[in-house]
């Protein structure tokens, strides 16, 4: 049986009744079962980073942001680019698309310490990763946005006399365009993602290092305050990135 | 409306001799259409009947430039179809309305402004406003294609089809996914239209009662291969303009004399 949709109220309130229920059972179940503060840090505990060591947090903060937000800008841009290649010469998609298949099969992880290898410490590599992790969505899914127009549309254009260009630029472009948002979207977290990881693996700052630190450290209400940062940031990403959709496509 | 009439034009609208046309390249083509003859005088209004796979639409397709035939000649308003083409003086309606969600309804009558302008050897202008008007859409311009209705996206699709005065109008099954009463309100539309123009129409449908309604000719093509099977003069059984109304038992009768080759060619 098909279930009534919720009354509007109730579709916002609930939510954040779930969530402020899982908080409480968080704070006040843990502390009660004994499990150490150095395991699990309460909710409270938590915010409490936030007042005491802010400066600390909002400064690996930025490494982390800027990092994520070049990788993002750059891996989308390579992917886009390299889809509106493809699209218009078959041939090199043909030569050079299962390369690019192949090389998206290699782990995160794996790849790294390679690109730490090549481009040292500092924020070049952490882009680089961010930037290769958003590439390969986008690149898949702009080339299937770009090749979406129906036949049908393809013949109107041409009964229309229509160029190269203003095909690509009244027909397939528009018509990628949903698909670009969608891969944007996973993008506005996995540039996070690989902002973190290559901090991880060489650096002393941002909030992957911070993580990585606080760990070390036992010291777990930062490490959970740093999480809590970074999915922030994803989340403010993702925010911007559905703006911006709904600002481009109004269909 | 400024609409010229083009009927004096030139003697034929088309003339297609030993038509061959196929997919896949020359030798190892499939052949959709063969051995074509037809001419079809400027100005007037031909229905193109037949089964699925019979070349209809493919017809439709090499006279608007969109395919190469493989052999025989086609000349279009006494023209290469490139040349027609370039001229914009062709005008492809699709089964889908084929609009561009993401314009409004009137963008997507000016699209023929925004592209093509290039190769465009004669000057169009913008009769965008006089169009929606003309096809009832007055007001309808700010909309987006999705708030329109079925026959609304279609009427849309005319009046982007007529933006640049074509004396040639393509029509590939355009009422075929409507429901009926509207699909009849367009082709009295359509009709009327067709007068005040004076377009030549080749309008390709599956429905025996369209083609009758609509057309002063009914030509049927039979499938595998694709042929001429029948042609009929629908002008004796219509009154003056292409008129008639579609319970007169002569158009009864030429309906039922079309079914019968349509059924000898499925």
């Amino acid at each position: 049986m098909r279930q009534e949709p919720l009354p509007p109220t109730l579709a916002i309130a609930l939510p954040v009744l779930g969530a402020a229920s899982i908080l409480l059972t968080w704070q006040f179940l843990l502390p009660w079962l004994g499990v150490p503060a150095y395991i699990v840090p309460t909710p409270t505990a938590i915010l409490g980073v936030f007042q005491k060591s802010f400066s600390l947090l909002i400064g690996n903060l930025w490494p982390t942001l800027i990092e994520a937000l070049a990788g993002f800008a750059i891996g989308n841009l390579t992917g886009v680019l390299l889809a509106v290649l493809f699209v218009h010469n078959r041939v090199l998609q043909a030569a050079y698309f299962p390369i690019v298949l192949f090389f998206n099969t290699i782990p995160i992880l794996a790849l790294s310490p390679i690109i730490m290898l090549i481009f040292g410490l500092g924020m070049t590599p952490k882009i680089v990763i961010a930037a290769v992790i958003c590439f390969f969505p986008t690149l898949v899914n702009m080339i299937r946005g770009l090749d979406s127009a129906s036949s049908n549309e393809h013949e109107l254009f041409r009964v229309l006399s229509a160029t190269r260009w203003e095909v690509f630029w009244s027909l397939r472009l528009p018509r990628a365009l949903p698909m670009l948002f969608s891969s944007l979207r996973i993008a506005s977290a996995t540039a996070v993602i690989g902002a973190i990881v290559g901090e991880w693996i060489g650096s002393d700052k941002g909030l992957g290092a911070l993580i990585i630190q606080a760990s070390f450290n036992y010291q777990s209400d930062r490490l959970y305050a740093a999480i809590v940062l970074s999915s922030g940031l994803s989340i403010v990403l993702f925010c911007l990135v559905v703006l911006i959709e709904r600002r481009a496509i109004k269909y | 409306m400024t609409i010229e009439r083009h009927a004096d034009l030139t003697p034929s609208a088309i003339e297609a001799r030993r038509l061959d046309v196929g997919y896949g390249g020359r030798h190892s083509a499939v052949k959709v259409l063969t051995g074509l003859d037809l001419t079809v005088a400027a100005g007037s209004f031909l229905s193109i009947l037949g089964p699925s796979g019979c070349g209809k639409s493919t017809l439709l397709r090499v006279v608007a430039d969109l395919l190469d035939p493989l052999e025989g000649t086609i000349s279009v308003l006494g023209d290469t179809p490139h040349a027609v083409r370039s001229r914009r003086d062709v005008g492809f309606v699709f089964q889908d309305s084929t609009l561009l969600p993401w314009r409004s309804v009137r963008d997507n009558v000016r699209l023929p402004l925004s592209v093509g302008q290039g190769s465009l050897t004669r000057q169009i202008e913008d009769r965008s406003e006089e169009l929606l008007e003309l096809m009832g859409l007055g007001g309808f311009g700010e909309r987006l294609p999705h708030q329109l209705s079925g026959g609304q996206r279609q009427r849309v699709a005319i009046a982007r089809a007529l933006l640049g005065q074509p004396k040639l109008l393509l029509m590939d099954e355009p009422f075929g996914a409507l429901d009926e009463i509207t699909r009849d309100r367009l082709n009295d539309e359509l009709l009327a239209l067709w007068r005040r123009t004076g377009t030549t129409i080749l309008f390709v449908t599956h429905s025996i009662a369209e083609a009758a309604y609509l057309g002063e000719r009914v030509i049927v093509l039979a499938a595998n291969p694709g042929r001429l099977v029948k042609d009929l003069d629908m002008r004796p059984f219509k009154q003056d303009g292409n008129r008639c109304t579609r319970e007169d038992p002569a158009i009864v009768a030429a309906m039922a004399d079309l079914r019968k080759a349509l059924e000898l060619a499925s």
